[in-house]
């Protein structure tokens, strides 16, 4: 207690970061902040990666050579919710934090110390859901979607573990998302009206209200498996006169909404960036806005597509196959928005612009594979099998990932004041880009041929391509490392950045100087710009 | 093990560098199948997915171009246009259009194939870790026909201290057979935990779930061999799991539907006599390796603790009523399955007498197939 008075005097009188550790354990700075949630997912991504190397590893030939069955299951379930939870939505989360404040011209967060907590929270949520690697009976092997009644009656017993980690997470991302809504409604410098926000305050106010709204089905459906588990109630248990299938229906209307939670941020980065090195405002805008708005909605209308197989009578099937299939529109509108601001511009192609330009051609290769899905009598044929892997890999890892990494690259040079390492940066990209597409692209061929997901052998026909997606596994994560090293390299060196950065950027954060100040828009700026937006 | 884990490397970079291997059924698209329903899923698939090449290499080549032209290398110049309601709405209207186009088929489609309509012959599939079970149903309870159907591609495959044979993972000890041309319908449910049943061939994948039955059907009109695998997670031997159904012409079938009647009546007269140790301990060992070694391990050490030891603690030295009351009635809330429904009365009795008398166990107690018949529950 008596350090956070102390922080508080240190602040008033340098208006500097605390010196030492304990700067990054009280700060409720939303620089600090960001950069502890990004280097955060990067460890994860790079924990949740190593598991799934695990898993290509084992793939890599028929037969088992390297982990057993129930190992193997729980590799999967771990890289999964490791992914998700660990490294994608708090990496969203962190360039919120950084960017959003800046962009709106705000000095800081709205609830800076709960922003402090919402942070601190993830370490030891994920530390707990590692921890269960150790325990007797091993981690969660159901998968990460953990369908009952394997993950209740037939769970290992560090499912309770798994449960109270993904409330933690919960509580986490509710009141990150609260602070993001509070901070973008309450806190806009005047004349930062709506329709002037930057895209990427847009989808994240979409995202967040998306978080706000499902994650408290997540703790819902958690809790109800705690209950079944400890307590004797048989929500899910059909021999106590409960419902398997009610798990799945409470389960994706929450992870339909958290695909998109995961991805609606990605739309904002590519919406910045390719306007900047097109040379040319965004195509659209009002559009972008809607169509995101729609696509948010629509999120809450279609979960049970992924429960095409579950026996839902045809006028189930019928709506949720048309409802899915009406995501394709939006979702077009966006695309075609991106190729019109691409169109006629005066392109350069740097590391941002070509992770953003390698995000919208697999994202839509990812969408259309996702069309196909939609299909549902075709869907009984795709179904939990490698052709889902390869669908929501590639909108997942070249689509959200990639937005990432681009969104590193285009804003570290205000975060840091130096420039990247561009020629480390392109080889970065193109070991990344090839190797997520050997690595995914064969996985279509095989799904198509017949493999299901989640096993860990399989038949020999499907030896050919196991062995070219594991090659492809093995050169795009081996290369995330030559990321950590640029990371690194710009962080204490390099090139000094102006405040301007990049020759097309616009918008309020690169109006102050590279690297930010620790605080900034103490004052709020003046909007003199028609429009703030790219 | 290790020289076993170093030659399959070397077999792997062999196969990288284009050597060839013999791989059946090699293919990259979906099997158009062998049902009226699967090729018509087979032409929708193949449908939506020239739909979706087009529309991909339309906004491709859109970029590529733009890529290649608008460039500042080039000198190009940013045109300064950001609006325009009128594309912005032909971009909203034709998918829509296309998605319309598209949908019709796939409801028609989808129609089709919930007219579950009348059968020739019900069989309903049921999910166990790691097996399926069929039976035939039959309004005369004893001309009913089931069995187990069981991953028959020994572990030493697996495992790579044997060569994988065709099938590898694909083969089964008893496979489904069924006539051709006519309408089968099959009701699915699960004992444990969801699986899915799935056979690419017929374009059924349906989950088989505790506390529900779905009903599917197919006609096949080619006689062969069909196989599938369980599509859903259902813990450790998922990938383990797989299913054979064999079709056949009508007379065949009607033969070896006898002969399973007759398999059927044979053990009925077993279960009545009485059986000597040895015979119990044969026939324990060969029961107690198809169903209960993926888990308690072949040396009966199991896996602790998901899987107990049955070796030298526990259960099998235990009471011999306890010892057989969990066999038939599994233990709730683990992996431990109710075999009463999957096993006859000689299996139960032969194992219970195997696990009790093997790996070093000497309880010396046995176990007669009537005792046991007169505890398995009606079913």
């Amino acid at each position: 207690m008596s350090a956070v008075i102390e922080q508080h005097h240190d602040d008033d009188h340098h208006h500097g970061p605390a010196k030492g550790l304990l700067r990054w354990v009280f700060t409720t700075n939303h620089k600090d902040i960001g950069t502890m949630y990004l280097w955060f997912s990067f460890a994860m991504f790079l924990l949740g990666g190593s598991f799934a190397l695990v898993i290509r590893a084992e793939l890599f030939q028929p037969g088992l050579q390297i982990v057993q069955p129930e190992f193997f299951n729980q590799m999967t379930t771990m890289h999964g919710l490791i992914m998700v939870f660990g490294a994608v939505m708090p990496a969203f989360v962190g360039l919120a934090n950084w960017l959003v404040p800046m962009m709106i011209g705000a000095p800081d967060m709205a609830l800076p110390r709960m922003n402090n907590y919402s942070f601190w929270i993830l370490p030891f949520a994920f530390t707990m859901l590692a921890s269960t690697l150790f325990m007797e009976g091993g981690a969660p092997n159901f998968g990460w979607t953990f369908y009952a009644p394997l993950s209740t009656e037939y769970g290992p017993p560090s499912t309770t573990f798994f449960i109270f980690a993904v409330h933690l997470m919960g509580i986490s991302s509710i009141m990150g998302s609260i602070n993001v809504v509070v901070t973008i409604l309450n806190m806009r410098a005047p004349g930062m009206t709506l329709m002037r926000m930057p895209l990427f305050v847009w989808t994240w106010l979409i995202t967040a209200y998306l978080l706000i709204a499902v994650m408290p089905v997540l703790a819902g459906v958690v809790t109800m498996m705690l209950m079944d588990i400890h307590f004797g109630t048989a929500f899910f248990n059909a021999g106590g006169g409960g419902d398997p299938v009610l798990f799945q229906h409470v389960f994706w209307f929450f992870g339909h909404p958290e695909v998109y939670i995961m991805i609606l941020p990605a739309f904002g980065v590519v919406s910045a960036i390719i306007p900047t090195f097109a040379r040319k405002r965004l195509f659209g805008y009002a559009s972008m806005v809607y169509a995101t708005a729609s696509i948010a909605f629509l999120s809450f209308i279609v979960w049970a597509h992924h429960m095409f197989t579950v026996g839902m009578p045809l006028a189930g099937e019928l709506y949720f196959m048309y409802a899915t299939m009406l995501i394709a529109v939006p979702t077009g509108v966006k695309v075609f928005n991106w190729v019109a601001t691409m169109w006629k511009g005066s392109m350069t192609f740097e590391t941002p612009m070509l992770f953003a330009i390698a995000f919208v051609v697999l994202f839509t290769i990812g969408g259309l594979s996702g069309l196909m899905l939609a299909i549902a009598p075709a869907d009984f044929q795709y179904h939990d099998t490698y052709f889902v892997v390869a669908h929501f890999h590639y909108v997942l890892v070249p689509g959200s990932v990639f937005s990432i990494m681009a969104a590193v690259y285009f804003w570290i040079p205000k975060w840091t004041g130096n420039m990247y390492d561009e020629t480390l940066g392109k080889v970065h990209f193109w070991l990344s880009f090839v190797g997520v597409n050997v690595l995914f692209f064969p996985q279509h061929f095989i799904g198509l041929a017949g493999m299901p997901r989640r096993v860990p052998d399989y038949a020999l026909q499907f030896a050919d391509y196991n062995m070219v997606s594991s090659v492809g596994a093995f050169i795009f994560g081996f290369s995330q490392l030559l990321f950590l090293f640029i990371v690194v390299k710009c962080v204490f060196g390099g090139k000094k950045a102006t405040a301007q950065v990049w020759e097309g950027a616009h918008g309020l954060e690169w109006t102050i100087p590279s690297p930010a100040p620790y605080h900034t828009f103490s004052t709020p700026p003046k909007i003199d710009m028609t429009e703030a937006h790219g | 093990m290790g020289k076993g884990k170093q030659h399959g490397w070397l077999v792997a970079l062999s196969l990288l560098f284009g050597a060839s291997n013999a791989h059946a059924d090699w293919t990259v698209n979906m099997r158009q199948g062998v049902t009226e329903m699967s090729r018509q899923i087979f032409d929708l698939h193949m449908t939506i997915f020239w739909v979706c090449v087009v529309i991909g290499t339309l906004v491709f080549s859109v970029m590529l171009i733009s890529m290649l032209l608008h460039r500042k290398s080039l000198g190009h110049e940013p045109a300064s246009f950001h609006d325009n309601m009128t594309v912005e709405i032909a971009w909203t209207v034709i998918p829509v259009i296309i998605l319309v186009v598209m949908a019709i088929p796939a409801t028609t489609t989808l129609n089709a194939m919930y007219d579950i309509g009348d059968s020739d012959i019900d069989i309903e599939v049921r999910g166990y870790q790691w097996k399926w079970q069929y039976t035939y149903l039959n309004d005369d309870p004893a001309q009913e026909v089931k069995f187990m159907s069981a991953l028959l591609t020994p572990a030493e495959e697996y495992n790579n201290l044997a060569e994988k044979r065709e099938n590898y993972l694909l083969d089964v000890d008893n496979e489904m057979v069924i006539p051709i041309n006519k309408r089968i319908r099959f009701l699915i449910t699960s004992n444990d935990v969801i699986h899915a049943w799935w056979v690419p061939d017929f374009a059924i994948k349906k989950d088989a779930i505790p506390g529900y039955v779905h009903e599917a059907w197919t006609v096949v009109d080619v006689p062969g061999t069909y196989r599938g695998q369980c599509a859903e997670l259902c813990g450790k031997d998922h990938g383990f799991m797989p299913i054979v159904v064999r079709a056949v012409e009508q007379d065949e079938y009607d033969a070896w539907l006898l002969g399973k009647q007759q398999e059927a009546a044979d053990v009925y007269s077993i279960v009545g006599k009485e059986w000597t140790m040895d015979e119990l301990m044969v026939e324990g060992e060969s029961v107690y390796l198809r169903n209960c070694a993926t888990c308690h391990q072949v040396n009966g050490q199991g896996l602790p603790p998901a899987f107990p030891s049955l070796v030298g603690v526990g259960i099998a030295v235990g009471p011999i009523q306890e010892h057989i009351d969990i066999i038939i009635h599994g233990k709730a809330g683990s992996a431990m399955q109710a075999f009463g429904a999957q096993l006859n009365a000689a299996e139960i009795a032969a194992v219970v007498t195997y696990e009790r008398n093997a790996w070093g166990n000497n309880v010396g107690d046995l176990v007669q197939p009537k005792v046991i018949n007169e505890q398995l529950p009606a079913l």
